[in-house]
């Protein structure tokens, strides 16, 4: 009986300090929940209505993403000293989910410029680079982008065909990057480039390029299924030359920092689909308590329940697999099998539910007067970026494969 | 100007909620229903941080009346930029019959003990619409009021109100202290940030008893019934000859028991 007192008072004290415990999966920490409950509001009140006008207009939501940054939604996990809100990766899942919820756009607006442009300068820049090239992208004002794709490899990371070449005291940059989100807005890059070929993926490194730059232009905007308020198109490299003080790491650390980053990354892009998925729930839900055929709502038709379970059953395992992912990272633990599993789950979860709730939806499904279309078309890309469904299998297979080495 | 304020917060169900009546029509169903602060206390809570922006006001206290649940509101307000909170822990039967005329007791009781020379409220409480708290407050204070201000301007010490009323827009000025009543147009409250809400957690919640007050808890009003809208039996109609147009708007809502939301603009989705 004392023992058991004793590890219960322990744990609570464990949850005190913040350290991540299983409880959590089950009943979030109050900060979090009203962390939670403000960006459901945000979403609710300010990206909800708008989210089928920016999508019918290809418009990047540039107040909106003012406004987020004011609540130090744009750098979550950056400290208040950068101008962060200090938080933690498990706060950011929960943003971009419930911002998502209202807008996928927007989402994955925030999503790349917390993880994929933030996150590995956070993580390899020195104490001056972060200053230049993180504080003024925590507001709202400025968004970064990532580029590692080129026209030539995109799951085939280690074949980046970019050049870098040291002159004196510059590098120059040659190649063209290819579906880089927010690059239409952004107004920096983390850029991928081979210093030296003879090392192959080895030979990859990062550096920093601010938008616009000689030498930098952008390729037309692509037309997208969806997620079609935020920007992507090439960014193509002609002669682009930055200071040697531009490198973000050490030369040939690129492939490193890029697959840490994709890491993280892929669990903003988890909580992305959650938030499609979870979007696509309530239209479907919603739609089955109102509309009636056969004299009852059909919701009271097994057909549509057993829909309606299968859908909710996917967002939630999917959920608790990106939750879980996020506090191992929080906890500083290795994380990557976890994270593979959350964005290959949420990802299939997102197609899944979104394609149901048409199907629930019925005719009203397919037309543009309901957002179950706008589900269905942004739902699809999350299969495909920050590292495919397949590539995602091949992470977890290989953890497991060492997890079981002979 | 080192005013300290006072805002008092309500734990109300969502406005979005769908109410239920309970089966024995005692009340309504509130097990496991969303709840948030009240929308007049939300904008009651941002005028009083705006003041402190303004340099106008000090200190702002959030105040709430309840059982431990009150406490998330109170956070909430403190997520908005409130100072410190009280928490009046108020639970059971008390909570079941807890209406404006305890409330302002508790409050006037606070505002002496705190010093506090502004009170800020919501106008009304979406779930019983009574729109006496601020009124009852001001009077056992015998503290001027600002009920339904659009507008505050603070002018030495004194107050300058902007008033919503029947015919149109009244000014008045009243002395400090006194009590204001927040109206939809006051001001639109703002979202928390998240370093906000990272404070919020660090700053002090006090705990306080009606008893520790001297104020007498027991209730006047004793609810017989509740029914849903559609047994109400039809709309209150009155002779709406002669008055205003936004009088008319007011009047013919139907009664309903339980919740009536007020006529703030509902989100979609």
């Amino acid at each position: 009986m004392a023992a058991l007192f004793k590890a219960r008072r322990a744990l609570g004290t464990a949850a005190g300090r913040g350290v991540r415990c299983l409880s959590q999966l089950a009943e979030l920490p109050e900060l979090h929940q009203m962390m939670r409950q403000t960006c459901r509001d945000y979403a609710q009140k300010e990206l909800a209505p708008i989210a089928a006008q920016l999508d019918r207009d290809h418009k990047f939501p540039a107040k909106q993403v003012k406004e987020l940054g004011a609540m130090g939604v744009m750098a979550v996990e950056v400290p208040e000293s950068l101008g962060g809100a200090g938080m933690d990766y498990l706060a950011y899942c929960l943003a971009v989910e419930e911002l998502s919820r209202g807008c996928a756009s927007t989402g994955v607006i925030v999503s790349v410029n917390n993880s994929l442009y933030l996150g590995p300068i956070l993580k390899f820049a020195t104490e001056e680079q972060k200053k230049q090239w993180i504080t003024p992208f925590t507001t709202g004002e400025k968004v970064g982008c990532f580029a590692l794709s080129e026209p030539g490899n995109g799951s085939d990371a280690g074949a980046a065909s970019t050049l870098a070449q040291q002159e004196g005291d510059e590098w120059v940059l040659n190649g063209t990057k290819a579906w880089i989100t927010n690059c239409w807005d952004a107004s920096a890059t983390v850029v991928f480039a081979t210093t030296d070929k003879s090392l192959k993926h080895k030979g990859i490194s990062a550096f920093l390029v601010p938008m616009p730059h000689p030498g930098l232009s952008l390729g037309k905007k692509e037309d997208k299924l969806g997620i079609r308020a935020s920007s992507t198109a090439n960014i193509i490299l002609e002669d682009c030359r930055i200071p040697l003080g531009n490198m973000l790491g050490e030369r040939g650390m690129g492939f490193k920092i890029a697959m840490q980053t994709l890491d993280s990354g892929r669990l903003g892009i988890a909580a992305q689909a959650l938030g499609i998925a979870q979007a696509a729930l309530d239209c479907a839900a919603d739609y089955a308590h109102k509309r009636t055929a056969f004299g009852a709502p059909i919701g009271k038709l097994q057909a549509i329940q057993f829909k309606l379970a299968d859908m909710a059953l996917a967002i939630e395992s999917a959920r608790l697999l990106t939750w879980k992912a996020a506090m191992l990272r929080d906890a500083k633990k290795p994380f990557t099998k976890e994270a593979a599993m959350a964005k290959l789950a949420a990802s299939e979860a997102a197609t899944f539910v979104s394609h149901q709730a048409i199907q629930v939806l019925g005719g009203m499904g397919y037309v543009t007067d309901m957002p179950a279309e706008r589900h269905y078309r942004d739902a699809r890309i999350t299969e495909i970026y920050e590292g495919t469904s397949e590539i995602q299998r091949l992470v977890i297979a290989n953890n497991i494969l060492k997890e079981y080495q002979q | 100007m080192s005013a300290r304020v006072l805002v008092g917060v309500k734990r109300v169900i969502d406005y979005a909620v769908k109410i239920r009546v309970k089966p024995d029509h005692t009340g309504v169903v509130t097990d496991g229903v969303k709840h948030s602060m009240n929308p007049f206390c939300e904008i009651a809570v941002e005028e009083a941080v705006k003041l402190k922006e303004k340099k106008f006001v000090k200190e702002v206290v959030a105040v709430s009346c309840g059982p431990q649940q009150v406490q998330e509101t109170i956070r909430t307000a403190l997520a908005m930029g409130a100072d410190r909170g009280i928490h009046v822990e108020v639970s059971g039967k008390d909570y079941e019959t807890l209406g404006p005329l305890q409330v302002s007791k508790i409050l006037a009781a606070l505002a002496k003990k705190e010093q506090a020379d502004l009170i800020i409220l919501g106008k009304q409480a979406i779930d019983d619409d009574c729109n006496q708290t601020g009124q009852m407050t001001a009077a056992l204070l015998d503290w001027p009021q600002g009920t339904f201000a659009s507008e505050v301007n603070i002018e030495a010490d004194m107050l300058k109100v902007v008033r919503e009323v029947d015919g149109g827009l009244e000014t008045i000025k009243i002395k400090l202290p006194a009590v204001v009543t927040a109206d939809l147009r006051l001001n639109t409250p703002r979202y928390a940030t998240l370093p906000n809400i990272m404070k919020a957690k660090k700053k002090k919640i006090a705990n306080v008893k009606p008893a520790d007050l001297g104020v007498d808890m027991s209730s006047r009003l004793e609810v017989l019934k509740n029914i849903e809208e559609a047994d109400a039996g039809g709309a209150v109609q009155t002779n709406t000859e002669g008055l205003s147009s936004l009088v008319m708007e007011q009047t013919l809502r139907p009664v309903k028991s339980g919740s009536a939301p007020s006529p703030i603009q509902t989100r979609p989705m």
